[in-house]
């Protein structure tokens, strides 16, 4: 079975940087004024982590599927 | 359908004296698509002056950095640097970037912010000591970031004097012969290598530390002349622009006595007053960085073609009324958000979260000082592609 995991951005959190969309625009787009999820779920990735982890607002959620936050870490 | 020929304009349009925006910039937001300018040097280029265009341009991939570097890169300096990760695109800049980054997360700046506060205290403390008037660049503005990033980075930050010519050069404009420009980065980087080597042999608590034990986990990751340019990249990108930004926000307060008076009566407001400084002050002598399409991109009503540099121009977005009504007016209270200061996109400033908590922090520590004045007339950095003065006397 491959585990998925769940991306998610707390729009409240996010300044829109851009970094995230401007970095893998596969799975982060730009939505008017703040990044958003392409898709609800990516495949493990450890780029993905690491944007989630060094989101200047930390605003980059990614859980897996039992529900535990893997980023921001 | 013919097509006029096009005009190129002479640019950079800003004057460094001041912080004025060039009225050139409101021309060319008013008029359609964008417009050609033709730097001192490199190819000519598209300028996108708008807010929509100018952050389009540096969120989509489509435009390059990393394309620039075999390119005649429009520029107003003759010698071109080593453009550290500001020359990559991802996934190889996204490699790098992130090893640094984890070091300046919200989170982690956050934990900073009562050293932060403590060092600028400690210099407002210092001139009340010495007594009016004093320069602020020398005593506050300068002092407070180099030794933030020298105790984050790992650099002893009384080596200030050495570093700071080096990073002077670098950064500037001027006509500086080959030699001296490459005396300068060889200067830095030797000093840089020579600091990574000491903190290899006895490891500390700091980046650079952290920097060598990702390199010692993997050594694919990160090779020991990017490590070197990192570090060098996060000492001079993490001083020089806090340190103009400083005497930049007190020039504009105290021309406005009303907004100091605002923050001094509700001090809740200096986070807003930052952001709303970043916005309204158009720090940048000229537009730098030119992103170069890979593919025909349509930007607003233009066809940007493959091979052709588009520059942004982030102090005319960040002044442009259709985003940001009444924009020439400096408010604290100002509802809209998602300004350029800072950038956008893969190439966001990786410090800003740093820059918030000086900047927030110094002015907070400013506003200690009764009546904070000039003391007289500030001299501008003329050779630099920031914009700030180089010394600015104030009394209180």
């Amino acid at each position: 079975m491959i585990m998925t995991w769940t991306v998610s951005v707390d729009r409240g959190a996010c300044l829109g940087s851009g970094i995230c969309a401007g970095s893998r625009p596969d799975v982060f787009k730009f939505d008017g004024h703040h990044g958003t999820p392409v898709t609800a779920t990516v495949d493990p990735d450890e780029d993905v982590l690491d944007l989630a982890d060094t989101c200047p607002s930390a605003a980059i959620f990614i859980h897996d599927e039992t529900g535990a936050e893997l980023a921001p870490r | 359908m013919t097509v006029a020929p096009e005009r190129v304009h002479d640019y950079p349009f800003n004057r460094p004296e001041g912080l004025d925006l060039a009225p050139a910039y409101r021309a060319a937001r008013t008029a359609p698509g964008m417009i050609r300018v033709q730097l001192p040097f490199g190819d000519p280029a598209w300028l996108a002056t708008r807010y929509e265009d100018a952050r389009f341009v540096l969120g989509d991939r489509r435009f390059s950095r990393a394309a620039a570097t075999d390119r005649d890169e429009p520029r107003v300096q003759y010698h071109r640097g080593n453009g550290g990760i500001l020359a990559m695109d991802p996934p190889d800049h996204t490699r790098l970037r992130v090893l640094v980054a984890s070091a300046f997360t919200v989170r982690r700046v956050e934990r900073l912010r009562p050293r932060v506060r403590e060092i600028a205290e400690g210099l407002v403390a210092d001139m009340v000591a010495h007594g009016s008037p004093v320069d602020l660049v020398e005593s506050f503005a300068l002092p407070l970031p180099v030794q933030v990033i020298c105790e984050l980075l790992g650099v002893p930050a009384e080596d200030r004097h050495l570093f700071r010519e080096w990073s002077d050069g670098l950064l500037s404009t001027a006509a500086l012969t080959a030699e001296e420009f490459t005396r300068n980065d060889q200067e830095l980087s030797a000093y840089m290598a020579g600091l990574v080597a000491q903190r290899r042999a006895e490891p500390a608590d700091d980046l650079m530390s952290a920097l060598i034990a990702a390199r010692a986990e993997n050594v694919d990751r990160l090779t020991e002349r990017e490590l070197v340019e990192l570090c060098v990249g996060v000492l001079v990108a993490g001083h020089e622009t806090t340190a103009t930004q400083i005497p930049n926000f007190a020039h504009v307060l105290l021309a406005q006595p009303e907004r100091f008076a605002e923050l001094r009566a509700t001090p809740d407001l200096i986070p807003a007053a930052v952001e709303e400084l970043m916005r309204f002050v158009p720090l940048g002598a000229t537009s730098a960085f030119a992103r170069y399409a890979l593919e025909d991109v349509q930007v607003g009503a233009v066809l940007v073609r493959a091979g052709e540099p588009v520059l942004a121009a982030i102090g005319s977005a960040n002044h442009d009324e259709t985003r940001f009504p009444d924009a020439e007016r400096l408010r604290f209270d100002r509802p809209e958000t998602g300004h350029l200061g800072f950038g956008h996109g893969a190439h966001h400033c990786l410090g800003a979260a740093l820059a918030r908590v000086e900047l927030q922090e110094a002015l907070r520590a400013l506003l200690a000082l009764p009546d904070l004045r000039t003391a007289g007339d500030p001299v501008w950095k003329t050779e630099m592609l920031v914009r700030g003065p180089r010394s600015m006397p104030v009394a209180w």
